[in-house]
């Protein structure tokens, strides 16, 4: 009986051991490449070449794409996830950086930060179908998980604007604080988290009545104010905590989602950048632009538990199960 | 002569000097005082001075706090050994040497006794310690808690031997000014105990040559490696040598026919 307990032990360790392997697949701005990286073994597996400059990164719902934007290529590239061939392009207009996928995958945001313009991307026709004019250099991009809006941030005006998904029009616009970078829904999309690279905040907003819950501030022990630039964020689907990765003050703050108060601050590799969740939400994986690494967080223990040098200017991180 | 006997003079010496160490609460608070204030004032001062590069045996970036809890210990370590040295000397002044000296069991069986009663103390010191800093966040994985003691015992026995050392070649208790100034100052800063190797040779080649011979170093690089539940065979290596070493000389320091005493004219002892 006993031996029999172990051996399930020992069985169920293993295959929880393979569900739980993932990829995290990390775009390499100077390389212009992507790293692979498994991260449960904690090693970069390869490094693949992908365009010229490709930084903005995500995957398709099915897990079987990869979206690259080589901003040097002025195109968003369609990867195999598993072979890593290009099997694509999507006509992103000039100079892509940051795009978003509407939950079901079968439309894309561009912002076109040059053009002052969000490119409205049919996936599957591989087609633009829509330029939408937002406000000066826009950057940050993101739709709410109940597909309602698509929320561009210009981070010279200042400016969220609320693109209605059914209309495709601007339908309200919301001033924040200076130089707004990221933005992030929660699972219920009734809030939307955005962070201000310059006024080095937090803002949390009503995604109904779109009016301000609470401003974040940081101070991180022994890291000077100049250093606090807010970039990436991501909420946990339960709404616990959210995460934001400070840029040059190499940390990310771990905010309570529920009180707003700051928990934490991790040292991570230098000018952290992009974060991105492991499908079952354990782990949050960095990108460190200085430093060329990135580093792997363990959200139960809230450690840092390793860094793994990927290749130069780590830049976007999407991860497939 | 038994092994009861040999049982029994080790406990009474061990014991005694756990009984000196508990009863003198301000040794205790002392003792703890030094690297805790290392920890949270001069660690804090340098924050942000670390975490360029990832060494072993870390696997990512670390704040300057947990680079030096290892090296504290072994500044722990490093002043009880020089501690029970100076109460050799005491003893040898007092004469209560000479009653444990001219007891029939062999020299070197006494002098051991009176290194792992060291050790013993130091040990209990460190964990209060890291004790301290985990309540600061300042924490290793739960296993290195454990590694750590075979590390502790042996960089404890060897720093302990140096002690032993060199209170053979010490007449009087104020003498012992110059140890401080000679050892365990050169010891300590000379060492990566304070920063990583890499750092040291950022300013000077010799002093990163200096500092990787130097056995204070192989010690805190042990218990540094063993706190993350790894073993680092060099510095073990490097460790007991430095211990058989240390502990050879200081027996035949106390050899009264051959030693430093003899040449001391037997002040005591």
């Amino acid at each position: 009986m006993m031996k029999k307990n172990v051996l399930g032990l020992f069985l169920l360790t293993t295959l929880v051991g393979q569900v739980n392997a993932e990829t995290v697949f990390v775009t390499l701005e100077k390389d212009n490449a992507l790293a692979v990286v498994d991260p449960i073994a904690g090693k970069l597996l390869k490094t693949v070449p992908v365009g010229q400059r490709p930084r903005g990164i995500s995957i398709s719902p099915d897990y079987k794409y990869l979206y690259i934007a080589t901003s040097d290529d002025n195109t968003i590239k369609v990867i195999d996830a598993n072979s890593l061939k290009e099997v694509g392009k999507l006509p992103s207009g000039e100079d892509p950086e940051t795009f978003a996928l509407n939950p079901k995958g079968d439309r894309m945001y561009v912002s076109n930060e040059d053009d002052s313009m969000v490119t409205v991307i049919d996936v599957a026709k591989k087609k633009a179908i829509k330029q939408i004019k937002v406000g000066v250099e826009p950057e940050g991009i993101t739709v709410s998980p109940d597909n309602k809006w698509v929320i561009s941030a210009s981070e010279t005006t200042n400016m969220l604007h609320w693109i209605d998904t059914k209309t495709s029009e601007i339908s309200d616009n919301t001033l924040v604080d200076p130089r707004p970078r990221a933005l992030g829904f929660t699972a219920d999309s009734q809030q939307l988290w955005v962070t201000s690279e310059m006024a080095g905040t937090l803002m949390i907003l009503d995604a109904n009545t779109r009016q301000l819950i609470k401003t974040v501030k940081f101070a991180a022990q022994g890291v000077t104010a100049d250093k606090i630039q807010p970039v990436g964020v991501v909420i946990d689907k339960e709404r616990k905590r959210g995460y934001v990765a400070l840029g040059p003050a190499n940390r990310v703050a771990v905010i309570n989602a529920q009180t707003f108060e700051v928990e934490k601050y991790l040292l991570v590799g230098q000018r952290v950048w992009n974060l991105a969740f492991s499908p079952d939400q354990k782990r949050l994986y960095t990108t460190n632009g200085v430093s060329n690494d990135i580093s792997i967080i363990d959200l139960d223990e809230q450690k840092v538990t390793k860094s793994i040098a990927v290749g130069t200017y780590p830049w976007g991180v999407a991860v497939k199960p | 002569m038994n092994i009861l006997h040999y049982w029994r003079a080790m406990w009474g010496i061990i014991g005694r000097e756990l009984w000196r160490f508990v009863t003198q609460r301000e040794r205790f608070i002392s003792a703890l005082v030094r690297p805790l204030i290392w920890l949270f004032v001069f660690a804090a001062g340098f924050r942000a001075a670390l975490g360029l590069a990832i060494t072993p045996p870390y696997e990512t970036y670390i704040l300057y706090e947990v680079y030096i809890t290892p090296g504290l210990l072994g500044m722990i370590q490093l002043f009880n050994g020089m501690q029970s040295s100076l109460s050799m000397v005491y003893d040898r002044e007092m004469g209560s040497m000479r009653i444990l000296l001219v007891s029939p069991l062999p020299r070197w069986f006494l002098l051991l006794s009176k290194l792992l009663a060291g050790t013993g103390v130091s040990i209990v010191q460190a964990y209060v310690f890291l004790g301290i800093a985990r309540a600061y966040e300042i924490e290793a994985p739960w296993q290195g808690y454990l590694w750590v003691l075979p590390a502790l015992v042996l960089s404890g026995l060897m720093l302990g031997a140096l002690g032993l050392l060199l209170s053979s070649f010490i007449k009087q208790l104020e003498n012992f000014a110059g140890v401080m100034n000679f050892v365990i100052f050169p010891m300590f800063f000379m060492s990566t105990a304070l920063y990583p190797l890499w750092k040291l040779q950022e300013s000077s080649e010799l002093l990163k040559n200096l500092a990787q011979y130097n056995p204070f170093s192989q010690a805190v690089e042990l218990i540094r490696f063993a706190l993350y539940g790894q073993f680092n065979q060099a510095a073990f290596i490097y460790t007991l040598c430095a211990f058989i070493i240390f502990m050879t000389a200081a027996i035949v320091g106390y050899n009264p026919s051959k030693g430093m005493m003899a040449r001391k004219g037997g002040a005591g002892g």
